[in-house]
């Protein structure tokens, strides 16, 4: 383990100084060349990513990684992005479940309350605005599927900035509101009663269809409206300009991707500084206390039930405003969404990039979400392409074509999160990212060197040493 | 001299187990007293009735001039009466400084919106927070650079002073220190008990230990409550309770008269 670390270090070691600097921005640039030569190809993404994880792991100081970071996801992003949306999808979605990883982050990680229906809070949040952004309002006294779309609306579109912070409030109070029962309980018997709150969410949304039509039941609300685009975002010169630079027809809908990639990551950068400010405060030190040990945490005077309550309410919110996001940016919510599997989907993702550790959650979301939603999908296009060829596959002789269409790497998506936690929990069970709390905890011989950004206050490493 | 928390006929069972029957306890402000009696006598439940992590069935609680019956623990806290722990209970992956930190949680005004909007209040209240815990680390005799240790890493005697420095950061009146030196040697028992006489002295905190080790209670208690099977058989300064015949036969058996407790 030790090793490893210390040659990782030797490697990053090279990304240090204005030379390092330099480099990272090579390869950055490097890695946009890829792209800009086959916006499509699916190396050329995860070259991408790996530039913006190296660029979190370089010797460098916070500005200069801040600065790098911001040129790859603010300027090489979108203008790959107009050649290949699918770049400002995958965007999108890391940054909605980064949000929800880093919401769940509050309560199991920095709280320590194991809460496996989390995604209900995400659901209430998608709800609220689907109800609202729809017609489903003139349709509650319809059966689903009986009724016709309308080309207006009750509301206005523009009535979705108003969401944003009622979804964040619808979705507090949701916390809050499973808070209070779950206060007395700890450990699995939390893990249970919150199971069954996310199904219960579910479940309602699956048959609120009767006896007054509220969800649309299992078909799902749709259309859901997106917000006004400001009108100079869609001159016909501006999207005729943007046609020339993509080398194909750039619509509003296309703007809207760039809306939803830039907007999901303003919502998740607000949420990252929250969390972080709110973990280096007095109510995230009550949070690890009340993990710790709640009986000590309580007889120091720090209050057992507005703590957990905060926990919750502060998680739930976080995925209230990614809710009304996804809403109009699917145009379309059906309980499917918010199964079991996405609860846990989270849960991976928190513990995967470190528990407790804001960077690493946030890593750990784009690499499941990556792996979800784009690389093994790839894998799959590719292979069944293959399978349309003459060809046959190297060494073993057998025609592509002939391979069973169970290996198709899209369906084992679950077997290799699987996969993915055992060996990190065998080998990194701190996370990819471990939180400072836990890489101390779990690496006490190791004496890695603390990187001068980390130190607080006034005690240096060799001040330490010498005690 | 007042008095700062009374016991009156409090009585805690689980069950049919009485495990507090009826006690009358007294402490005066300014003192340091010990609650002394033989294992499972009673007397950490008294600390955790005192303290409300449990509710007593019968009796009344006053501290400071007002009952304290049916408060939470942590609003007792909040009205200046801290605890540490028999078995201590430390948050150990945290570290020293922050353990400290959330001990003064109750002196700490700032609140999670300045947290957030990083407010100038906030600032000045996390750096007063953090220079006062700094300070409370080396007044129980730590070495300033262990703040940044994780607190289980930290030898025995050390982590039963953080766990003091840890109540004392919520600026108590009173403090209720359950068996503070247990598992320690003579030398760190010697230097502990002046700690608490300093507690006295200089913050005029009113201490109130419970301890086993004899030499300890006799030596710098000025009241000493003796409790057994849940009930308080005596009550007096050390050398009464020395003499007291029922104290002798709670710890050495009846039949034992002529022998007194040995001060080893």
């Amino acid at each position: 383990m030790s090793v490893h670390a210390t040659s990782t270090n030797r490697f990053l070691r090279i990304f240090s100084g204005p030379f390092g600097a330099l480099l990272a921005l090579l390869y950055a640039i490097g890695v946009t060349y890829i792209l800009t030569q086959d916006p499509r190809s699916l190396l050329g993404r995860l070259l991408l990513f790996s530039a913006l994880a190296l660029i979190y792991f370089i010797p460098q100081r916070p500005a200069v990684k801040f600065l790098l970071g911001a040129v790859i996801v603010l300027t090489v992003v979108p203008t790959i992005g107009l050649r290949n949306p699918f770049l400002l999808e995958i965007g999108f979605q890391v940054a909605v479940f980064a949000t929800l990883a880093l919401g769940l982050n509050v309560v199991v990680g920095f709280a320590g309350l194991l809460d496996l229906g989390y995604i209900a809070f995400f659901a209430v949040g998608a709800y609220l605005w689907a109800f609202f952004g729809s017609q489903q309002i003139w349709h509650i006294n319809e059966a689903p599927g009986t009724f016709t779309v309308y080309p207006y609306f009750p509301f206005p579109a523009w009535w979705f900035w108003l969401f944003i912070p009622l979804g964040i409030l619808a979705s507090a109070g949701t916390g809050i509101l499973l808070g209070f029962p779950v206060l007395r309980l700890r450990g699995d018997y939390l893990a249970i009663v919150t199971l069954g709150f996310g199904e219960v969410i579910r479940v309602l949304a699956n048959n609120l269809d009767k006896p007054i039509n509220l969800t649309n039941g299992p078909q799902g609300i749709t259309p859901i409206q997106r917000p006004p685009l400001p009108a100079f975002l869609t001159t016909p010169e501006l999207l005729a300009t943007l046609s020339q630079w993509a080398g194909r027809p750039i619509n509003a809908n296309d703007i809207y991707g760039f809306f939803f990639y830039f907007f999901g990551l303003l919502i998740l950068g607000v949420t990252i500084v929250i969390a972080r400010r709110l973990d280096r405060s007095k109510l995230g030190r009550s949070w690890t206390a009340i993990r710790e040990d709640d009986v000590a945490a309580v007889a120091m005077g720090v209050p057992l039930r507005r703590t957990k309550l905060t926990a919750f309410a502060i998680g739930a919110a976080f995925s209230g405003a990614m809710g009304v996001l996804y809403a109009a940016n699917r145009t379309f919510v059906s309980p499917e969404t918010f199964s079991l599997t996405a609860s846990i989907s989270i849960l991976v993702m928190v513990i995967l990039g470190g528990l407790g550790s804001i960077p690493g959650v946030v890593m750990g979301a784009a690499v499941v979400t990556l792996l979800n939603i784009d690389i093994l999908q790839s894998l799959s296009l590719q292979l069944s392409s293959l399978r349309q060829g003459p060809d046959s596959i190297p060494l073993l002789g057998i025609p592509w074509r002939e391979l069973p269409t169970q290996l198709d790497p899209a369906r084992y998506q679950r077997f290799f999160f699987g996969l993915l936690l055992i060996l990190m929990m065998i080998f990194r069970p701190e996370g990819m990212v471990p939180a400072e709390r836990a890489r101390l905890e779990l690496h006490e011989g190791d004496a890695e060197p603390i990187p001068d950004a980390e130190l607080e206050g006034d005690i240096t490493p060799d001040e330490k040493l010498a005690d | 001299m007042s008095v700062i928390l009374e016991l009156n006929k409090v009585t805690k069972r689980f069950g049919g187990l009485v495990a507090v029957n009826a006690v009358d306890l007294r402490f005066e402000a300014g003192s340091i007293s010990s609650v002394i009696g033989p294992n499972g006598a009673g007397k950490t439940t008294i600390f955790n009735t005192i303290t409300g992590i449990y509710k007593p069935e019968e009796g009344e609680i006053r501290f400071d001039g007002h009952s304290i019956l049916g408060l939470r623990p942590d609003q007792i806290t909040a009205r200046g009466m801290c605890r540490t722990f028999q078995n201590i209970r430390l948050f150990h992956n945290m570290t020293v400084l922050e353990n400290i930190l959330v001990g003064a949680h109750t002196q700490t005004p700032s609140t999670a919106w300045g947290a957030v909007l990083r407010t100038r209040a906030f600032k000045q209240s996390e750096e007063a927070a953090r220079q006062e815990a700094q300070r409370l680390l080396l007044y129980v005799g730590l070495p300033r650079g262990l703040g940044d240790q994780l607190a289980r890493n930290l030898p025995y005697g050390q982590q039963r002073r953080v766990e003091i420095a840890r109540a004392l950061a919520s600026k108590p009146k009173l403090l209720l220190l359950d068996e503070p030196t247990a598992g320690m040697n003579p030398q760190e028992t010697e230097s502990a008990t002046q700690l608490f006489r300093k507690l006295r002295d200089e913050l005029g905190i009113t201490v109130v230990l419970i301890e086993h080790d004899m030499k300890v209670v006799m030596n710098i208690s000025e009241r000493i409550s003796v409790i057994d099977y849940g009930q308080k058989i005596a009550e007096g300064t050390p050398a009464e309770v020395r003499k007291d015949q029922r104290v002798i036969e709670a710890y050495l058996g009846r039949h034992a008269e002529s022998t007194t407790i040995s001060v080893h």
